[in-house]
């Protein structure tokens, strides 16, 4: 999938995440939530995906399940040449080193009861053999790399604010010189003016230590902003993935359509003129996903071949992807008529 | 602030105060503003700037064991709601203003049907009858948008999704047709596609129902679609009060100024690096004796750590507490 020579740091194809549903005294199952339904990506290294979608669609299950978190239902995931779908416990161990997450909820992802040293070291613990006063250097370096004052490492995470906290996370995931890092929505619980803090950073680091991210999030101008290729996700499946700007100037499938319609325009002249795209309902649940296409029930534009087959994930241009079936085939062919229903809104 | 007579609420010199272990926390200091019948008026800031203090203080909502709450007025209606006794306040609450709160899922009971949460404020507020009360919730569902009205009333909170309970909240608050409408983020917690169906919906009820409404938001998108004026909060003040195109056309504090910059956006051009706002915002041990936003200011100077800057009118409805001034790069002369 990607375009650059050379292989992907992360590929994933046909990755399923399924949770059991048990019922009735006999605990039988009697279904799956089918929380990630056959996606696959690729994510090319030193470069960010964005990964978007609203709630409940699968893009927070899908980051832990490509970290291996999960024990996953179905498919492949590999990571910096190591296929890490199968491997057991003791060896996927020796692969966390590579691979880290940052959390959403900087309160709840670290321990009240450690001070912020503890917190950042316990990778390096966990991991490396390194002398006490090594180890305190190495906390040191990351509390600058993050942007920490060096005398904060003896206090605990209570005193510090959620940007404060959000950083303490960051290094932590940055101890063992990691190349990937899933970032699970970390944003998303900080005030507008310190999400421009956290997001700078990231980039910083990014350019730094040239990590690969995979940043998920359900804040689409935030996403326009750090990602390079963006996915979008819609019960359990990838709709749409795409370079950056294609993908919100030209955004291909009706939900990414919608989904770039809805978000407001901080500007009251332009947000009056413009046209929005409501959908109505609400996200079927994934444990009964409709038949054919995922999007058919809310989509403005579906019919009756919609209601009947799955459309297939393919490109439709050069690096840009989509599962639609009236997108390719039928009127929208080539880039001309498509820029041109831009212009209309 | 209140030179126009008309309008419903009318908020003046609103101090809020809250004990605590560490000393006295300033909330609210000295804020002063009007609602006009009809208009919507949208309030920004961070979290902890006050927004949402400010309007729980003005109903009474806030308890009297830690907050204290003193004022010149809050007039609404004829009564100054500082003044009038705890029975009279509950009269209000509910039929006078409506509320609707940010998490749709924590303000519902979990344990009385929709229904039943709905007729409450009716039997009690209104008089109705169980059922006049019970088809006047049918009716209210179907405005908001809730199909198969009769059926849902019986229906549990948990057996709605978040855009339907906000929606359920919504029919809640606007059940005693209440003058005055104060909304607490509704659309924080939902999805953005449901986010803007909840939009379009209110712009479609203040059509029909031409009620005053209080718009608590962090998002500044949001404001510009649907906002008449625009009041910005910080530190537990006004620092900026300004009819909405004027306000994102011509911002005046640097506050407001550097919000703007700092929000990306998915349409237009793309910054390459997002516009940040260093620091944190403060927390007021005291009331405030020097401008509250100067620690973050770019443009901060002498005066601005000595003195509080008092909101001055610059243009029609539109007012600034700062003595900073953009036009000319220097000290506002007064």
């Amino acid at each position: 999938m990607s375009d650059t020579g050379g292989q992907p740091l992360v590929q994933v194809r046909g990755l399923k995440m399924h949770f059991p549903i048990y019922a009735g005294i006999f605990r039988r199952h009697v279904g799956d939530i089918k929380a990630v339904d056959d996606i696959s990506l690729d994510i090319n290294e030193s470069e960010t995906l964005g990964l978007v979608g609203e709630s409940g669609c699968g893009k927070s299950t899908a980051g832990r399940a490509v970290l291996r978190l999960y024990d996953i239902t179905d498919g492949s995931i590999t990571v910096d040449g190591t296929d890490i779908s199968d491997v057991d416990k003791e060896k996927l161990r020796h692969l966390r080193p590579k691979m880290q997450m940052i959390f959403q909820d900087p309160q709840a992802s670290l321990n009240p009861r450690m001070t912020v040293a503890g917190i950042i070291g316990e990778p390096l613990v966990e991991h490396m053999s390194l002398s006490r006063s090594e180890r305190l250097e190495r906390v040191y370096q990351l509390m600058d790399a993050v942007g920490l004052n060096r005398s904060f490492a003896d206090r605990y995470p209570h005193e510090f604010s959620g940007g404060q906290r959000q950083r303490i996370g960051i290094a932590r995931a940055l101890a063992l010189n990691p190349k990937f890092i899933v970032c699970d929505e970390p944003i998303a619980a900080l005030d507008v003016s310190i999400q421009a803090q956290v997001v700078n950073l990231l980039e910083d680091l990014q350019e730094q230590f040239g990590l690969t991210y995979l940043f998920i999030s359900h804040d689409l101008s935030m996403v326009r902003h750090i990602a390079d290729r963006v996915a979008v996700m819609y019960l359990g499946k990838i709709v749409e993935l795409a370079p950056r700007d294609d993908l919100y100037e030209r955004p291909l499938h009706p939900y990414t359509q919608a989904l770039l319609s809805a978000v407001p325009e901080p500007d009251p002249v332009r947000e009056a003129e413009r046209k929005h795209i409501i959908l109505t309902g609400d996200v079927p649940s994934p444990s009964n996903a409709p038949i054919g296409c995922n999007f058919c029930t809310r989509c403005p534009r579906a019919e009756q071949i919609c209601r009947e087959i799955e459309p297939e994930f393919r490109q439709v241009e050069k690096g840009h992807y989509t599962a639609c079936h009236f997108v390719g085939d039928t009127e929208i062919k080539t880039a001309e008529p498509t820029a041109g229903e831009r212009v209309k809104p | 602030m209140s030179e126009n007579g008309a309008a419903v609420l009318d908020v003046k010199d609103l101090r809020t105060v809250f004990e605590t272990g560490q000393g006295a926390i300033h909330a609210v200091n000295s804020v002063s503003f009007d609602l006009k019948p009809g208009e919507l008026l949208g309030v920004v800031g961070e979290s902890g700037s006050g927004k949402s203090v400010t309007m729980m203080s003005l109903i009474g909502l806030l308890g009297t064991t830690a907050a204290i709450v003193e004022g010149a007025h809050v007039n609404f209606d004829g009564m100054d709601l500082l003044k009038v006794s705890e029975d009279d306040l509950r009269a209000v609450r509910g039929a006078g203003i409506g509320f609707v709160f940010q998490d749709p899922m924590t303000s519902l009971n979990p344990v009385f049907t929709v229904g039943f949460q709905l007729m409450e404020p009716l039997r009690n507020h209104m008089g109705m009858s169980k059922a006049a009360a019970r088809s006047r919730a049918v009716e209210l569902l179907e405005l908001v948008g809730i199909a198969d009205a009769e059926k849902r009333l019986s229906d549990y909170p948990h057996q709605f999704s978040g855009g339907m309970r906000q929606r359920v909240m919504i029919a809640m608050a606007l059940s005693c047709d209440p003058k005055v409408l104060i909304a607490d983020e509704p659309t924080t917690a939902l999805d953005v596609t449901i986010q803007a169906q909840i939009l379009e919906l209110m712009k479609e009820l203040r059509r029909k129902l031409g009620m005053a409404i209080v718009w608590i938001t962090h998002d500044l998108g949001v404001i510009a679609g649907i906002a008449d004026r625009v009041m910005v909060m910080y530190g537990g003040q006004i620092v900026e009060l300004a009819p909405v195109i004027q306000l994102f056309e011509n911002p005046q504090h640097p506050y407001t100024r550097a919000l703007l910059q700092t929000v990306p956006s998915v349409r237009g051009s793309r910054t390459e690096r997002l516009r940040v706002i260093e620091g944190q915002p403060p927390i007021l041990f005291s009331p405030p004796q020097k401008c509250s936003y100067s620690a973050r200011c770019n443009h901060a100077f002498d005066r601005c750590l000595s003195a509080d800057p008092k909101r001055i009118r610059i243009a029609d409805g539109h007012d600034v507490a700062c003595f900073w001034d953009p036009e000319t790069g220097g000290p506002r002369d007064e």
